[in-house]
């Protein structure tokens, strides 16, 4: 069995769980997302003991628009299951389609990313809402900031396994890479469910 | 000739699974669809400004229902083999329950 792991043609029905590596990397990457929901924790609780903590500066209720919100969720759970398309194509071994459907996904990760940013750059501008305007508008951006910069980093990885896989083809080395990211990609899904729920939609009840 | 019974015993079996990988895909899709719906329920009653006292827990179960899906369908964590992750994202909602208690109660009281 001196297979060459760079250049396997037949890939088991889990690629990304068939080695000691795929397995060990599948086990530490949910045992750190369980990491990171305790992360988000601590920023959301901290945003629900003050946000209404307003000060001056202006409240959730008068800035939030939930058209924009709404916009954004459903490109993040679009790109979620598109990253799914592309799992689907890695385990029929269809390394170009799986590149296609990650490329999809990237782009609508920037499309949502976009959106954010402009976003703020509303809030700031038009609101004069700053990070230090008031307790409420600090807990807000490094809530929702932190989970912009997870998406950021996302993109970036998925990028680079891309460029960087891209003669390789698909093989039970880069097969739990793969897969890694995309569960990246879905929590970074689950996290945006509780903050349209929680800051906007919570928000926006009062 | 036991080459040729194992290249067609291995197109068989790539056969079976493309079909089974077809249906789980169907599935997800389906996944999708109610997450989609359950978003669209929650911005409707927050936009036909329903009672709060209402809204609010009901959006909290669509989200929390929403997380659940994606956690189970769409990373997989309801098939076999995810006894652990399931074990570290529950130690971690476990943690995260009581942070978020903790930091509200303190304003709270």
């Amino acid at each position: 069995m001196a297979e060459d792991v760079l250049k396997s043609g037949n890939l088991p029905e889990n690629p990304e769980r068939a080695t000691l590596e795929g397995r060990n990397k599948f086990m530490g990457f949910w045992f750190f997302l369980g990491g990171e929901v305790v992360l988000f924790a601590s920023l959301f609780g901290t945003y629900l003991a003050l946000r209404n903590s307003t000060v001056d500066g202006p409240t959730g209720q008068e800035i939030f628009g939930l058209g924009l919100v709404f916009l954004m969720t459903v490109i993040l759970l679009t790109s979620s299951l598109t990253s799914v398309y592309a799992m689907y194509h890695m385990k029929n071994n269809d390394f170009k389609k799986m590149q296609l459907w990650l490329g999809i996904t990237v782009l609508l990760g920037f499309a949502f990313l976009g959106l954010e940013i402009y976003e703020f750059v509303h809030y700031v501008n038009d609101y004069g809402f700053g990070f230090s305007t008031s307790a409420f508008s600090t807990a807000f951006y490094t809530l929702v900031g932190f989970h912009g910069a997870h998406v950021a980093f996302g993109l970036l990885w998925i990028i680079s396994l891309m460029i960087r896989n891209r003669k390789r083809g698909l093989n039970l080395y880069n097969a739990p890479k793969f897969y890694i990211a995309s569960l990246y990609w879905h929590f970074i899904d689950v996290v945006w469910v509780f903050i349209f729920t929680v800051v906007y939609l919570m928000g926006k009840v009062g | 000739m036991a080459d040729n019974t194992n290249s067609a015993n291995q197109t068989q079996k790539k056969q079976f699974y493309k079909k089974k990988h077809r249906e789980q895909m169907k599935h997800q899709v389906i996944t999708f669809a109610m997450m989609i719906a359950f978003t669209m329920l929650a911005f409707g009653l927050v936009m036909a400004e329903v009672d709060a006292m209402f809204t609010v827990p009901i959006i909290l179960v669509l989200a929390a229902v929403q997380v659940l899906f994606q956690l189970y369908y769409f990373m997989h964590m309801a098939e076999e083999g995810h006894e652990w992750p399931a074990a570290m994202i529950y130690s971690g909602v476990f943690a995260a329950v009581l942070t978020i208690l903790a930091l509200t109660i303190i304003v709270w009281w």
